[in-house]
């Protein structure tokens, strides 16, 4: 089920089939243009298809953006080892829900994506990698799982192809650096998951230390629509080199917060009044984190004639990310917000690198006493200069996930840092550990 | 050790589903889903997974810390998560958080005296556009206000909380 009402500015592809009745059921999927993509894929070459997808402009809905068409590419073929397709569902971003709304409502799109990936590298095995979390989506999917054994979509010889693929689901057990792709890979063989140092990428070492696909769940449910209407159409419904359209989870101070499926570079003011019908109580805007927590903050000067797509956001040294928009509004407290969102990487860093760890953990008692009233001038300044250190020193972008916002916070809004100081002045009382900065 | 026939043939797909040679692969889920029906990652539990997916009791033990929903102590009966993450953060999931900790009398990660229930501050859960979010165990609720976290502790008090989502 959806949980918010639909808008009627949403472009509806890859939710097309959500308000339907029975919309996880395979008949429901048959019934809707459902398994017509991989038809058509099985007549196609691995280059036909990469092709195809490099036309689309899809771009990795996870948080990178990175075209999908040639992540796929970079897959060797004739390597002699097998290979695997891995879908992150482990979905944790802050500020984004929508790979649960995929699953929930349409798991076979999923399942049809995967199995193009599947017959473009000839791969006989995948697993979706689905957050311990979200428990009830493994049954779902499972369900859907073994609907399409039986109609002969998954197990030996699909449609008569002389191809076997098999899909299985594997659950998480809580730990947001598992959505890291080389950690996932750790994670789901039996292990911590630690990340990986890359290269290799995944594409060439990855799952079971051999070729594997690696994509996001909305990726991978972007896939099937693409064969059935053709890349180009889905490259037209963006813009340039962001193709199609993406569910745009948001949260926050909006009268209608949601997930809505809006094209790619649709306008960030016209999602937040007109989508989400204005700010809540008629207060003014003061700042949109824009694509999940690790995404730098934008002041509302920002958002302004702002298109929400990869290469704006980027132009603006911030990210389009996981596509979780939260919207604050003037009365919010920027310290509290950047105190939580430290907080939270400073649980989830897996204590792989040290500059990762150990900033995180600095970053978070600096803003925790910062918060408290007990900040200096001086802080400020050690705050970012911390976050630097961490930026591009890590195995993977946890720590650039960490530093990247709070660097964000304290230069757009330093005013409101300074403005705690002036609150608390005249009771300074640095933590004891702290003494020794 | 054996669990119950449902969970057994879970483990038999499971350890099935992983390459050839690869079923430590299966440490994971099967820990938590065993948690589930013992109550904790007990000591017999790690030595029963690490036998059935053939790595050491070690190799099993060396994970648990790492994953916040593996629990080497009993939790309530019901587990209730409270998220207070920037989304659940805006719209009041920390005074929710405070309102729980006050009204159950449990701090982070305790359990009630009766076992029946435990609370915990958890990060984002996935519900960010239905904020503030709780869980209970696997359940997802939405938009939860303080009195409706009130009524939803009573249904568990009184037993009558359904396994619906809403």
């Amino acid at each position: 089920m959806r949980y918010n009402e639909p808008s009627d500015l949403e472009v509806r592809v890859i939710s097309q089939r959500f308000d339907l009745p029975n919309s996880t059921s395979i008949d429901t999927y048959l019934a809707n243009e459902g398994y017509v993509a991989i038809r058509k894929a099985l007549g196609m070459t691995a280059e036909a298809i990469i092709e195809e997808l490099k036309v689309s402009s899809l771009r990795g809905r996870g948080g990178a953006g990175f075209p999908t068409g040639m992540k796929w590419s970079f897959v060797p073929r004739n390597s002699g080892k097998p290979t695997y397709i891995i879908c992150n569902s482990d979905e944790s971003e802050p500020g984004t829900c929508k790979d649960r709304l995929l699953m929930e409502n349409d798991p076979h799109q999923l399942i049809e994506g995967m199995l193009i990936a599947g017959w473009t590298i000839k791969s006989n095995k995948g697993y979706i990698f689905i957050r311990g979390e979200y428990r009830y989506l493994i049954e779902i999917v499972d369900r859907a799982i073994a609907e399409a054994y039986e109609r002969g979509y998954l197990g030996q010889n699909i449609l008569g192809s002389g191809w076997d693929f098999d899909l299985y689901t594997h659950t998480g057990a809580g730990a947001y650096e598992c959505g890291e792709e080389s950690a996932l890979l750790e994670s789901l063989e039996g292990k911590r998951g630690v990340p990986r140092l890359k290269p290799p990428f995944p594409a060439v070492v990855g799952a079971f230390q051999s070729p594997t696909i690696l994509n996001n769940t909305e990726t991978y449910s972007s896939v099937p629509v693409i064969f059935r209407n053709g890349g180009a159409w889905f490259a037209g419904l963006g813009t340039p080199k962001n193709g199609g359209t993406r569910l745009m989870c948001i949260s926050g101070h909006v009268n209608k917060p949601g997930v809505y499926e809006l094209p790619m570079g649709f306008p960030m003011m016209r999602l937040i009044n007109e989508v989400c019908g204005g700010m809540r109580n008629g207060k003014k805007l003061k700042a949109v984190i824009p694509g999940g927590s690790s995404a730098p903050v934008l002041t509302a000067a920002e958002c302004e004639n702002l298109p929400l797509d990869f290469d704006s956001l980027a132009k603006l040294k911030s990210m389009a990310g996981s596509g979780g928009l939260v919207v604050l509004d003037e009365d919010t407290d920027i310290v509290a917000v950047a105190l939580r969102t430290i907080k939270f990487y400073a649980h989830e860093s897996c204590g792989w690198c040290i500059p990762c760890r150990e900033g995180t953990t600095w970053l978070k008692k600096l803003l925790t006493r910062f918060h408290e009233g007990g900040g200096t001038e001086r802080d400020i300044d050690t705050i970012g200069e911390l976050a630097s250190n961490m930026l591009g020193r890590t195995f993977c972008a946890l720590g650039d996930a960490a530093a990247m916002p709070t660097t964000g916070f304290i230069t757009k809004f330093r005013s409101e840092f300074e403005e705690y100081l002036k609150k608390s002045q005249g009771r300074v009382q640095p933590a004891p550990e702290l003494i020794n900065v | 050790m054996t669990f119950s026939p449902e969970l057994e043939a879970r483990f038999a797909k499971m350890l099935q589903s992983y390459p050839p040679g690869r079923t430590r692969s299966a440490v994971v889920p099967m820990l938590l889903y065993g948690q589930d029906e013992v109550g904790y990652v007990s000591q017999e539990l790690v030595e029963e997974v690490a036998r059935r997916c053939g790595v050491t009791p070690l190799q099993v033990d060396e994970v648990i810390g790492y994953y916040s929903m593996l629990h080497r102590a009993r939790l309530g009966k019901y587990h209730v998560q409270v998220c207070t993450n920037i989304a659940c953060q805006a719209l009041g999931g920390e005074q929710l958080y405070e309102h729980a900790s006050r009204t159950l009398g449990l701090g982070n990660k305790d359990v009630s005296p009766d076992g029946l229930i435990s609370l915990e501050e958890v990060e984002c859960m996935g519900a960010c556009s239905w904020a503030p979010a709780i869980q209970i165990n696997y359940d997802f609720h939405h938009l939860v206000t303080p009195e409706r976290f009130d009524r939803l502790m009573e249904s568990l008090r009184d037993g009558s909380y359904g396994r619906k989502a809403s």
